[in-house]
């Protein structure tokens, strides 16, 4: 089982539901975000392209701060969904360093905290995570890529797409449609 | 003319706008467990080749510093973590592929060693030192007859320990500056010349100081050596490493580096050394007192202008 994501650039508008969607789901607390929108404007006046992007954890298969976790509290969960263990974390930092999307944060009560791909409060009881089942533009994908008719796997077959800094040779496991 | 915008609605605390998760407490705490690793390095290094007599300091006296400087390294490190409570699960696991896993444990053995090598030699500080109890002198008698042991365990444990300073950094490639290999040996070698410099300060005899002079020499040419290849090395990799680079070559880190690293820290105490040595009375305490700053403004420098490097997509 691998659990994935894929989110539609063309679709997406950035009205950033999915980042509160995950903020009241997970408690997340106020100031942070475990995910957010990232919107890159380029091109020359007037030909201007913009690209919108609803981010999170990459939940890597080549998880760069899994390596460095010295107590392992930062471990493989379920379909390769990256955890955070919040009484084996030290607070260190490490991981923080370690991830090159800088999608980690060190939570206000000492542990560091992330996207969870909302796996034991919804995938586990059937659910889609909360930010992909809150969109109203219906712009993200999830499920199992090992599943052939799982959402992501189907809308993967159809469409072009990349995934973010391939080249930090993190194998991210969230995939952008463009 | 092209042009590219990026805006992120994340804005956590200590990583946007940018990262600044590691503070001044491992910085400080790099730089003394590198000078501790040095000075047991030296301590033990002597021990081994025999020539305890010929020089006491560094393997008598200086050992002193160090279990004040893990301590209060330790202290430092402790301070940093954000989830204080748990940090004894550093030690209920053993993960090599994570450097400050086994950094951690590094510690646990170089610390106690620490300890053994000063207890050893505490007739050296207090003369009418007296362990009281029988079995204490018993202990001390068997340490005692197995100084070799220890000493080649010091040796080696205190090199791991100065390359972890630096490892810790290297192991990180969402950090471009401070993803390159080359940071081990610099801090190793970085740590082995400020503990040089500890013992050259300490040392009141002339044969001891020109020995550690003339060694210190040597570790400042290897370090400079290590810098030109540190960054020929970025500078001739990918778009990041550039980048990286270029924090220290006319970005924000360039005069913190050139003027206080490199200048300040390794040229000018490398020309005060060599002048010592070709029999020019020097003060005693400049040369010294700049490569122990400079190691110390390198560990801040290396650390902070690593969180400014990032990958940008």
């Amino acid at each position: 089982m691998r659990y994935a994501m894929a989110v539609d650039t063309k679709k997406c508008v950035g009205c950033s539901d999915c980042v509160v969607a995950c903020q009241t789901e997970n408690d997340v607390p106020v100031g942070f975000c475990r995910d957010w929108v990232v919107e890159v404007t380029d091109g020359t006046y007037p030909q201007l392209e913009t690209e919108i992007r609803s981010e999170r954890c990459n939940h890597c298969d080549n998880s760069p701060c899994v390596r460095c976790c010295p107590t392992g509290a930062s471990h493989y969960a379920e379909g390769g969904v990256v955890l955070v263990t919040h009484d084996e974390c030290i607070g260190c930092g490490a991981c923080i360093a370690s991830c090159p999307y800088d999608a980690r944060y060190p939570h206000p009560d000492g542990y560091v905290d992330k996207c969870t791909f909302c796996l034991h409060n919804r995938v586990e009881q059937g659910l889609d995570p909360a930010c992909v089942s809150v969109c109203p533009t219906k712009c993200m994908y999830f499920g199992d890529l090992d599943d052939p008719n799982s959402p992501v796997s189907k809308v993967l077959k159809t469409r072009k797409f990349k995934t973010l800094i391939p080249e930090a040779g993190t194998k991210p496991q969230l995939y952008f449609l463009i | 003319m092209r042009e590219e915008l990026i805006v992120s609605g994340r804005m956590n605390h200590l990583v946007d706008p940018q990262l600044h998760i590691w503070h001044w407490q491992i910085p400080l705490y790099l730089f003394l467990g590198g000078l501790a690793a040095g000075i047991l390095f030296f301590a033990a290094l002597f021990t081994i080749l025999g020539k305890e007599k010929e020089y006491p300091t560094a393997v008598k006296i200086a050992p002193f510093l160090t279990p004040f400087l893990l301590i209060v390294g330790l202290m430092a490190l402790f301070i940093d973590l954000n989830h204080k409570l748990y940090f004894w699960r550093l030690y209920t696991v053993i993960r090599l592929e994570s450097p400050m896993g086994w950094g951690a444990w590094t510690l646990m053995i170089v610390t106690p060693l620490a300890f053994i090598w000063c207890a050893l030699n505490i007739k050296v500080i207090f003369p009418n030192w007296d362990w009281k109890y029988k079995w204490l002198y018993e202990v001390d008698a068997f340490l005692r007859k197995h100084i070799m042991v220890i000493s080649w365990l010091m040796l080696i444990y205190s090199l791991i320990l100065g390359v972890y300073t630096g490892i810790l950094f290297s192991a990180f490639n969402a950090r471009p500056l401070w993803n390159t290999s080359i940071l081990g040996p610099l801090f190793l070698t970085s740590g082995l010349s400020t503990a040089a410099a500890a013992i050259i300060m300490m040392s009141k005899n002339e044969h001891e100081r020109h020995k550690f002079a003339r060694i210190d020499l040597m570790l400042i040419g290897i370090e400079l050596f290590l810098i030109v290849h540190m960054f020929m090395g970025f500078l001739a990799s990918a778009q990041v490493q550039i980048d990286a680079a270029s924090l220290f070559l006319g970005g924000p880190y360039t005069t913190a580096f050139w003027l206080f690293v490199v200048t300040l820290g390794l040229a000018v105490p490398a020309l005060l050394e060599f002048l010592e040595i070709k029999g020019f009375k020097m003060p005693l305490f400049i040369a010294p007192v700049l490569v122990i700053f400079g190691g110390l403004v390198f560990r801040f420098v290396i650390a902070y202008a690593g969180q400014a490097s990032r990958w940008l997509y």
